[in-house]
């Protein structure tokens, strides 16, 4: 079983996970932080591209659960040397992992992985295509706080072009009962994007309809072809501040935020952001992702017997 | 109720037997400090909650109550066809140094009460842990033994003990049914 994109999961599956999620919490209240439950199990992460958050959550979620975990990042490794990512692959699967959590620049680098590998396969974000553990912990922290997402409206803003976040979170939003709408300069709107159902809105003039306003990050690093004028101009028409959020909406972004640019210093650290809420929801529902996929017999074959001399 | 279905404890059964249990434990354990009892999710933990009142009585003391969820400690999680439902533990004492009696309905092959014991060790160091059961049904694969026992009740393997209590089922009851014996229960 694998965790290539959230279209992978209908209602029932998404809450099942959020559900196991919550109960994951109070093992974090115990005196020893952990369970046995993955014991012997082993968790790859196959990392490709930056990322605090993603990886410390899965690693720390494997590790409360007692699997072991082998952490590999393309810095340092024989991909520098020229080791392509399918070798890469074929290589640190002679070790039988259980799980691989792959997060890679390239669009479909998941799925590829999983044509490579008898071991479940998690997508932790692959290029600009889908990030379904960001979706699945978002759900979480937005249940935690409102009880249930139906009939909720949710503001998708900023640069939803570049944003694997939007994808994975649109579906997801919607499959949960609310009504998504995604906002943002015409450059930074992919064209067709109705076709997952939201709506779309290039100006924030509506905003306060909604009940939830989750901004993405600006990716500087994806600018190349200046879609925007310039930071401060995007900051002039799209940044979510004070002004524009009132007390009642919810604020929420996948982080690392750009304060100054898609937010206002003041509104990151007001109480209606969950921003610390969605990066704690993430370990709890990286367990349950791995304690979903993992529990049950072994997709592999077992090892032959070692020969003792 | 049909021929493959036998009641072996009816509601006063199992009212007197509980209330037996409590006073056992009260007498077992005249310490200061009065012991904690954890019920095992699901019913473990309703039978639980109504040892708690009359064993504060019979102590003259509080008794903390708690609940555990062994699903995380089971010894099958690599083998089930599906990944147990997981519900959250609560224990809201402290746990070391304190005598805990652990509470479940039947009492099988142990599996399920070694999951406890190690469950309640990532909590803390208890001084003492027993066992109080509804109902001990035999067929051991490990070497644990209860302290308080409401019903010893000979089965065979291919039968199927069912408790139910009026919290979840509307009922007090104990069954035997001629089941085919679910592995691991």
């Amino acid at each position: 079983m694998n965790l290539l994109s959230i279209d992978d999961l209908d209602r029932e599956a998404i809450e099942r996970i959020t559900d196991h999620a919550a109960r994951f919490a109070e093992v974090s209240d115990r005196e020893i932080k952990k369970v046995p439950t993955l014991r012997g199990r082993m968790v790859l992460n196959l990392f490709y591209e930056a990322s605090t958050r993603t990886r410390g959550s899965f690693e720390l979620a494997a590790k409360r659960l007692s699997a072991d975990v082998v952490n590999f990042a393309a810095d340092g490794s024989s991909v520098e040397k020229g080791e392509s990512l399918k070798d890469t692959v074929l290589t640190l699967n002679a070790n039988k992992p259980d799980a691989i959590v792959v997060r890679a620049p390239w669009v479909g680098t998941a799925e590829l992985v999983s044509g490579w590998t008898d071991a479940a396969v998690i997508n932790a974000g692959d290029g600009k295509h889908e990030h379904p553990t960001q979706a699945l912990l978002d759900v979480y922290t937005l249940k935690r706080r409102l009880g249930k997402l139906d009939g909720l409206g949710i503001w998708i803003v900023g640069d939803v072009a570049h944003s694997r976040v939007a994808r994975s979170n649109i579906v997801a939003f919607q499959r949960m009962g609310a009504h998504v709408t995604v906002c943002g300069p015409p450059t930074l709107i992919p064209r067709g994007i109705e076709a997952l159902g939201c709506d779309v809105r290039f100006t924030l003039d509506e905003v306060a309809g909604a009940d939830v306003v989750y901004a993405l990050r600006m990716q500087h690093e994806r600018m190349a072809d200046a879609p925007v004028p310039s930071l401060r101009e995007y900051a002039a028409c799209y940044q979510i501040n004070e002004r524009r959020l009132t007390a009642r909406q919810i604020l929420m972004h996948p982080g690392p935020v750009n304060r100054g640019v898609e937010l206002s210093g003041g509104i990151v650290d007001s109480p209606q952001a969950l921003i610390t809420a969605q990066v704690q929801a993430g370990l709890v529902v990286r367990m349950a992702v791995l304690y979903t996929l993992l529990s049950g017999p072994r997709a592999q074959a077992p090892l032959p017997e070692p020969q003792l001399a | 109720m049909d021929s493959q279905h036998k009641v072996v404890l009816r509601e006063r059964d199992i009212h007197n037997a509980l209330l037996r249990i409590a006073h056992e434990i009260a007498e077992r354990n005249p310490d200061r400090q009065a012991p904690a009892l954890v019920g095992i999710h699901r019913r473990g933990s309703f039978l639980a909650e109504r040892l708690q009142p009359w064993l504060a009585e019979l102590v003259s003391d509080d008794v903390p109550l708690g609940d555990l969820d062994i699903a995380l400690y089971r010894d099958d999680v690599a083998t089930r066809a599906d990944a147990p439902v997981v519900h959250a533990s609560h224990i809201d004492f402290e746990v070391t140094a304190r005598t805990i009696v652990i509470v479940d309905d039947v009492l099988y092959t142990g599996r399920t009460v070694r999951a406890a014991i190690d469950a309640l060790f990532d909590y803390g160091r208890p001084e003492r842990v027993q066992l109080a059961v509804l109902v001990d049904r035999g067929h051991r694969e490990l070497p644990i033994r209860p302290d308080y026992v409401g019903k010893n009740l000979p089965t065979s393997k291919a039968e199927h003990v069912h408790v139910h209590v009026h919290e979840l089922d509307g009922i007090d009851e104990v069954v035997i049914a001629a089941a085919p014996a679910v592995v691991g229960a």
